[in-house]
């Protein structure tokens, strides 16, 4: 029996850079296939082209054994392969029926919702999709929605399910939830393709692994052959980054000193999708760093809007450096010493239409204001001593912002940030999306920080990276802190139980 | 005098309310797709100048209102080929709409200014002409643009939440990503969309020149259309919920006109502002909640996949 | 693209660039005139002569173009100022109505000061009574409450409806019933004029402010603060730039701009408080700060050219017989035109 889904000798450039080189793969029906790389391997080119947003330059796709020529997702659609996409495709506003019903084939003009419930249904109980049908998908956790998703592609008729990066935004146990759907997915005769680069889920639960690097498939190998050996000589060929889950934790950091923030029953209100804080109790001192783990929407956001002084108490106090911060305005709070590091430095960091120069005087509060006008030479000097502190280049600083690569522009931001020497760091999501290098460089900026003797809060989504970093770990569920523990007292199993709220709140050390 | 007075004023609540609903509806379909069409207002003008033209013209009200749907509709797909074919800022070409409309109203309406015509015929049902006694006349006696503006919210609400077209059309606003990935092209459904609201909103206007003042004068909407583009928020995007606020507006209107009959001592003036103090205070006391039930993409442009 | 240009500022644009951008929206207008008159049947050519005979080639017609350009430039700067914010206030008319009234009630409850003293109380009250109607939604805007653009809109129906209840009421003139209006102003109230023309003292404010404008934005540390907001409101707050005092200061600031376009026309050209103050200036203006993507020069620059727009449609309303609102219909065909090439959209939603 052929494959359902084969990828024959793909190529694709762009530019100077050589996304897939000759990658050939084949899904078979029933099965995993696990598409294991680092960022920027070509995991995620491969699979554009096998749902048909871009043409490659050479290769085929073959689909049941016969050259398919895909010229849009909406052909591949139609030949039955599915993608779930990191960022799903989702109306929040709309109810599930609703969403799914959109992406029906063969939707009637008079939308009968019980007879689309039903069909919904037939499937969702078959393979653990349970969902609540009727209720706007803006209400539903992350995993749920993704088994919306899920259910969209199969009542679309699609035997193969390309799911790209799935695990990424998930707890640890919705993440076994996912694998028993792939289970019953797989009873039923579906080809899943399942991207990813975090190697455990690999090993858990691929029938087939295939590897690439730098463009190219460095090996393809059936699960039960492979280990984490193997699979990172694989993915990394003789050079190994420093691997953060192999390394030996660094001995406990103690912290010296006064505390640099405080929060009492600090809480806040929250409307529409926003998440409300309830009786926050923390503490961050001097030469700490401390990380928040959290699904999505408990609240990290909005403590780190709370710290820096954009959301307001609504009980409680907020102290920084032992004065009491409560009613200070974000600019009396940055002027203090607050710095701010964002993930999209672009949406919440930086002005688009300004230069460069103007960009660093807006976030250096009123210290380069001389009556009417601005010290742009003084500004100037402080900056570059920045930048070169950093070890970064000074950029042209009458540029326009928008003109900086998405590298460049992070860096200029943490110059900024860094400039006046801050007494707390507030990094939230900051190494998201960034490569391998970058993220490494960003965590050790944070260490060098944190050793001159600033607190650094880590709002991070990355269990392996919060693990590398936290002096203390803080867990976050549902507005309110559920667990603090200390340096390597914790696992991952127990603190991805009190992210989703499934086990009551702990404190340890 | 006060039951007078009151059934006076839901009489001509009804009577006022049913341009404004028609313009609401219109609007609220529109703005379900994405699109903020400011230039309501000289839509409105459009549909009452070229019905109260055609009307005198013909000597047919009929072949009027018909004229006011078609000049309401092309209209509103002028601003959609500006909006979504040439993805020109909403804001912008709604204003634009607006000049052109009470531009364009003056042109065809200013030769028939003064003139009289008999309007659109009105009747009551049956079983309600025991009512004839009752002061005003005008009391379940409407034209049949007021009989058929509730069965149309009605039918308004179906579209949008029973079809497959609504459902696209509300996707369109939420989403046009969204849209686009389910195979469809959003703009064509917010076309559609702008096509028949400009009809729904040449049939408001209509009303307003063929039955309810039964002349035509430059600028005779005097906001109406601006009332219309609050109403939809005040009804949170809803047809059915806009029935409700059309008649509160419109009893605003018809208030001010009883009071001004009955000799009241207010001055006109500050009797003529409450509709729009009114619609401040209601889109103030609505505040945020109301900014949340507007569907996502609203205003957007929307520039193609990918 | 335009848009970070505009919200960057003047500083870097090349003067040749922007003079023959200019003069291609200039030549789109006049071709587009010429078409209306066309299809009005009447002779584009000779009403294009006889607007350059009575405006352009003749001085008492030249003076009369730099009157209207007056409040056409302070509309303008009401609408640009709080465009850099990213706010969009359609209230010019509302705004100037307001300003008016409130220049009216200076001159006519305080006749007894000396001009000296009462010019420039008269000015100031001008100045509040604008920036206290746009305030309003200032402060709407600030709180999310209400969209600026709706709440401006809306109040522009309400300011002159309060101009005629004191028109008709407790600011009744004795005097003339032609038309109603308030009693004329003091001498000493009222902005003197230049030689033999219309021309008065509120040219020098509308250029003045104009300047002002321009130093705000460029020069100044607030001017790169509401830029930013303009620019990205989110990261300025996050900036610790205060968001929501500068929305309400810019919209007041705009309002008390249009608000000194209604005190220039009281008291400079009117001398009365009347009904039909404003034929369309605080649109015209909101047109022209967005053609101009609210830069100074550009501002300028087209306000002449609607300045000769209106004048044409009073000249040709008198030599051919158009009704004044072809002039509305023009400025629906120049925009349509201009938006069809997709040039000066400032506002990216």
């Amino acid at each position: 029996m052929s494959p359902l889904l084969e990828a024959h000798e793909i190529t694709k450039r762009y530019g100077s850079v050589q996304a897939n080189d000759a990658v050939t793969l084949s899904l078979n029906g029933g099965e995993v296939h696990a598409l294991l790389g680092e960022n920027g391997a070509g995991k995620s080119t491969l699979s554009k082209v096998l749902y048909g947003f871009i043409r490659p330059d050479s290769g085929r796709v073959l689909v049941d054994g016969k050259v398919a020529d895909l010229r849009s997702p909406h052909e591949a659609r139609v030949m039955g392969i599915g993608m779930v996409f990191q960022n799903f495709m989702l109306i929040p506003a709309l109810s599930v029926t609703e969403n799914i019903g959109l992406f029906l084939t063969n939707l009637p003009y008079v939308v009968r919702r019980d007879a689309v419930e039903g069909r919904i249904r037939l499937h969702a109980e078959r393979l653990g999709l349970r969902v609540d049908l009727r209720a706007p998908v803006r209400q539903l956790s992350v995993g749920d929605q993704q088994k919306v998703e899920i259910l969209k592609l199969l009542l679309a008729d699609a035997r193969v399910l390309i799911l790209d990066e799935p695990t990424k935004v998930l707890a640890p146990h919705e993440v076994e939830e996912l694998f028993e759907v792939f289970e019953a997915l797989k009873a039923e005769g579906y080809a899943i393709l399942f991207i990813t680069h975090k190697l455990r889920e690999v090993i858990a639960c691929a029938d087939r692994i295939t590897v690439m690097r730098q463009g190219r498939v460095t090996g393809e190998l059936p699960g039960v052959l492979a280990d984490a050996e193997t699979l990172v000589n694989m993915m990394f060929g003789d050079k190994h980054p420093s691997a953060r889950a192999e390394v030996e934790r660094p001995a406990p950091h103690g912290p010296a000193g006064k505390p640099v923030l405080e929060l009492h029953a600090a809480g806040t209100r929250a409307t529409g999708s926003e998440t409300a804080l309830r009786d926050i109790d923390l503490k961050i001192m001097e030469q700490e760093i401390v990380g928040v783990a959290g699904v999505s929407g408990s609240g990290q956001k909005e403590l780190g809007d709370l710290i820096l002084g954009l959301r307001p108490l609504a009980t409680g106090r907020r102290f920084f450096l032992d004065a009491d911060a409560s009613g200070w305005s974000v600019r009396r709070t940055r002027e203090s010493g607050v710095a701010f590091i964002p993930e999209d430095c672009l949406a919440m960091a930086a002005v688009p239409g300004l230069s460069v120069r103007e960009n660093l005087v807006l976030g250096s509060g009123r210290r380069y204001h001389r009556g009417v006008a601005i010290d742009w030479s003084a500004l100037e000097h402080r900056m570059a001593d920045s930048f070169r502190a950093l070890g970064f280049p000074v950029p042209r600083l009458d540029s326009p912002i928008g003109g900086l690569s998405g590298g460049n522009l992070q860096r200029a931001v943490i110059a900024r940030e860094m400039a006046h020497g801050p007494r707390l760091v507030v990094a939230l999501y900051a190494t998201r999306g960034l490569d391998v290098r970058s993220a490494a460089s960003v965590r050790d900026l944070l260490k060098k920080t944190r050793d001159a003797g600033a607190g650094v809060l880590l709002i991070s989504e990355d269990l392996e990276e919060l693990a590398e970093m936290s002096d203390r770990l803080l867990v976050m569920f549902g507005g309110a802190l559920v667990g603090e523990f200390r340096r390597n007292a914790w696992r991952a199993e127990e603190v991805g139980h009190l992210m989703t709220g499934s086990r009551r709140s702990v404190h340890v050390g | 005098m006060t039951t007078s007075l009151f059934v006076g004023v839901f009489a001509g609540a009804i009577l006022s309310g049913t341009s404004l609903l028609y313009a609401t509806l219109g609007e609220t379909i529109v703005e379900r797709g994405g699109i903020v069409n400011l230039g309501l207002e000289g839509v409105l003008l459009v549909g009452a100048s070229v019905g109260f033209a055609v009307t005198v013209a013909t000597k047919s009200a009929w072949l009027g209102v018909a004229a006011a749907a078609i000049g309401g509709g092309l209209t509103n797909l002028l601003f959609g080929w500006l909006v979504i074919v040439r993805k020109a800022n909403q804001l912008a070409s709604g204003l634009a709409i607006m000049f052109f409309g009470v531009g364009a109203s003056a042109l065809i309406g200013g030769p028939y200014v003064g003139a009289v015509i008999a309007g659109l015929p009105k009747w009551r049902p049956s079983f309600l002409a025991a009512l004839s006694w009752v002061k005003p006349t005008t009391l379940f006696n409407y034209d049949i643009l007021v009989w058929c503006v509730v069965p149309i919210a009605v039918l308004v609400w179906w579209i949008l939440f029973q079809t497959r077209w609504g459902l696209a059309l509300r996707a369109a606003g939420e989403s046009p990503t969204a849209v686009f990935a389910s195979g469809r092209n959003p703009a064509v459904f917010q076309l559609q969309g702008l096509l028949v609201g400009g009809v729904l909103g040449g049939l408001g206007g209509a009303h307003l020149s063929l039955s309810l003042t039964l002349t035509w004068a430059e600028g005779m909407t005097a906001g109406r259309g601006f009332i219309a583009i609050a109403l939809v928020i005040f009804s949170k995007w809803h047809p059915i919920r806009a029935i409700a606020g059309a008649l509160i507006f419109g009893g605003a209107e018809a208030l001010q006109l009883q009071l001004q009959a009955r000799g009241a001592e207010i001055s006109p003036f500050l009797l003529d502002m409450i509709p729009y103090v009114l619609t401040l205070l209601v889109l103030l006391a609505w505040g945020g909640a109301g900014r949340l039930a507007a569907p996502a993409s609203l205003g957007r442009t929307f520039y193609g996949s990918e | 693209m335009s848009a970070e240009r505009s919200i960057q500022g003047c500083r870097s644009f090349p003067v040749l660039r922007l003079s023959a951008r200019y003069a291609g929206v200039a030549a789109i207008v006049l071709v587009v005139f010429a078409g209306v008159l066309l299809l009005a049947g009447k002779d584009p050519i000779k009403a294009y002569a006889d607007t350059f005979r009575y405006s352009l080639a003749n001085f008492y017609g030249f003076s009369e173009l730099l009157v209207r350009m007056t409040p056409l430039i302070l509309t303008a700067v009401a609408v640009a100022i709080p465009s850099r914010l990213g706010l969009i206030n359609v209230g010019g008319e509302g705004q100037l109505f307001m300003g008016a009234w409130a220049a009216t009630a200076a001159a006519l409850l305080l006749p007894w000061l000396p001009v000296w003293i009462l010019l420039p109380v008269v000015t100031v009250l001008g100045f509040a009574g604008g920036a206290f109607w746009a305030a309003i939604p200032g402060i709407l805007r600030a709180r999310k409450l209400v969209n600026e653009t709706i709440a401006t809109l809306l109040l522009n129906y309400v300011a002159p409806l309060i101009v005629s209840y004191f028109i008709f009421g407790p600011w009744r003139s004795a005097e003339s019933s032609a038309y109603p209006q308030s009693p004329a102003f003091p001498e000493a109230a009222r902005l003197p004029s230049l030689f033999n023309t219309r021309i008065n003292f509120g040219l020098f404010i509308a250029l003045t402010v104009l300047l002002a404008y321009w130093f705000l934005m460029e020069k100044t540390r607030w001017g790169v603060d509401m830029r930013s907001i303009g620019g990205n409101a989110e990261a300025a707050q996050r900036l610790g730039i205060p968001v929501a005092t500068y929305v309400v200061v810019a919209l007041a600031i705009g309002g008390g701009i249009a608000g000194l376009a209604g005190m220039e026309e009281v008291s400079g050209i009117h001398h009365h408080l009347t009904q039909g103050l404003s034929p369309g200036y605080g649109f015209t203006g909101f047109l022209i700060a967005w053609l101009a993507g609210g830069r100074p020069l550009g501002m300028l620059l087209m306000t002449f050219l609607f300045a000769v727009l209106i004048s044409a449609g009073d000249i040709l309303q008198i030599s051919q017989g158009l009704p004044y609102s072809v002039v509305n219909i023009l400025l629906a065909m120049i925009l349509f035109v201009v938006l069809n090439r997709n040039f000066g959209g400032r506002w990216s939603k």
